[in-house]
């Protein structure tokens, strides 16, 4: 799962008020390059929550992105080239996902997160 | 990417995961006939709910390769935890990549993606079953659609209706039992233009694909009404004089 996904992904689990983001435990964090597009990043910067990306960054691992942004880095290659690595290149494999209010763990085997949800969560 | 849609050899399997049949097919026949305006389309967020074996999400992600220069974002959901894995596998094989997270339909994404998803694509459990069918994770969640097969479809339309950005499409399979057109003039009541831009006939299935999109004024429907009389005056097609129509109209 890489932290774009990751920047999407919210506890729905029943009575939570705000189950965004999600913590993550590590256990197992992999690199895979892929083709750079600044365009891209551009287009999805809008829908990111920064602190979330930043907080995540740094549990796999990579701790280069600024605390805060401000448009004019979208200019900046050398600012999308680390929003680009944090985004799309790291892989979180094995490990979990923790709803911010309940604890509960969603867990990640393979780069699959398991968010299904039990019975009496619903 | 050097195939067109995803190979039939390079699609992983499982005995508790559907393989690609022919509403896989006719799915992603609908998508390639559509290439053109998915191209000017541009979608950013790409989702497939229920992709099983990774055949349609694949076919997608090369379709949209080869026409677009700018990439975007794939998301694979399944109940089924075989299916996620076999859908990475598949992926893989054919050097695509998307995000596959095991989830009952798009749950944990609806309110960070709300209003957010380009494209969604859904070959939906639509096979009228007992209603203690619905619902289970292993194979039978691949085709159990409960009363009239509509359990899952209404689910996953009122998903959709919360993911789908201002521009999104909604591509969807449907059986004749679904009562397709009852669907398209529900969705209408809550602002949604349809069209059914693919039928197929077979043996056994009278099956269609939808597209649904969010009608900006009243009058789509009616323009597409006219389309629809005579693009799909036929039940049966054959294949390949499909093919020609779909050339024609991306000429």
């Amino acid at each position: 799962m890489r932290l774009i996904t990751h920047n999407m992904l919210s506890s729905n689990i029943k009575g939570v008020t705000n189950g965004f983001p999600l913590r993550i435990e590590a256990e197992k964090v992999v690199e895979k390059e892929v083709d750079f597009n600044p365009d891209f990043l551009r287009n999805m910067f809008s829908k990111i929550e920064w602190k979330a990306l930043t907080d995540a960054s740094k549990a796999l691992g990579y701790a280069e992105l600024p605390e805060e942004t401000e448009p004019s880095m979208l200019e900046s290659e050398l600012f999308l080239r680390k929003l680009h690595h944090a985004l799309l290149e790291l892989h979180l494999e094995e490990g979990a996902l923790v709803c911010p209010e309940t604890g509960r763990k969603f867990p990640v085997n393979k780069g699959i997160p398991n968010m299904l949800l039990h019975e009496d969560e619903v | 990417m050097p195939y067109k849609v995803a190979q039939i050899g390079l699609v992983s399997s499982h005995p508790e995961v559907y393989d690609p049949c022919d509403d896989s097919f006719v799915l992603v026949d609908a998508l390639l006939a559509d290439r053109v305006n998915l191209a000017q389309h541009q979608p950013s967020i790409c989702m497939e709910i229920g992709c099983g074996s990774g055949y349609v999400v694949t076919s997608l992600a090369l379709i949209l390769g080869k026409e677009v220069p700018h990439p975007a974002l794939y998301i694979a959901t399944d109940i089924n935890p075989y299916a996620v894995s076999v859908t990475r596998e598949t992926l893989e094989a054919h050097g695509c990549f998307a995000d596959v997270v095991n989830t009952d339909i798009a749950n944990g994404f609806e309110k960070r993606l709300s209003k957010s998803v380009d494209v969604i694509v859904v070959n939906p459990p639509y096979v009228p079953t007992p209603e203690d069918e619905v619902g289970c994770k292993g194979i039978t969640s691949a085709w159990a659609g409960g009363e009239n097969g509509r359990t899952v479809i209404d689910r996953i339309l009122l998903v959709a209706e919360e993911l789908l950005s201002d521009k999104g499409w909604l591509y969807m399979v449907t059986l004749a039992a679904n009562k397709p057109v009852e669907l398209c003039i529900e969705m209408k009541k809550k602002g949604f233009a349809s069209r059914i831009i693919l039928q197929r006939s077979t043996d056994e299935e009278s099956l269609q694909v939808i597209k649904f999109w969010r009608d900006v004024d009243g009058l789509q429907l009616e323009v597409n009404a006219e389309e629809n009389v005579g693009v799909n005056s036929k039940l049966f097609f054959n294949p390949f004089s499909f093919w020609k129509r779909g050339n024609q109209l991306s000429n």
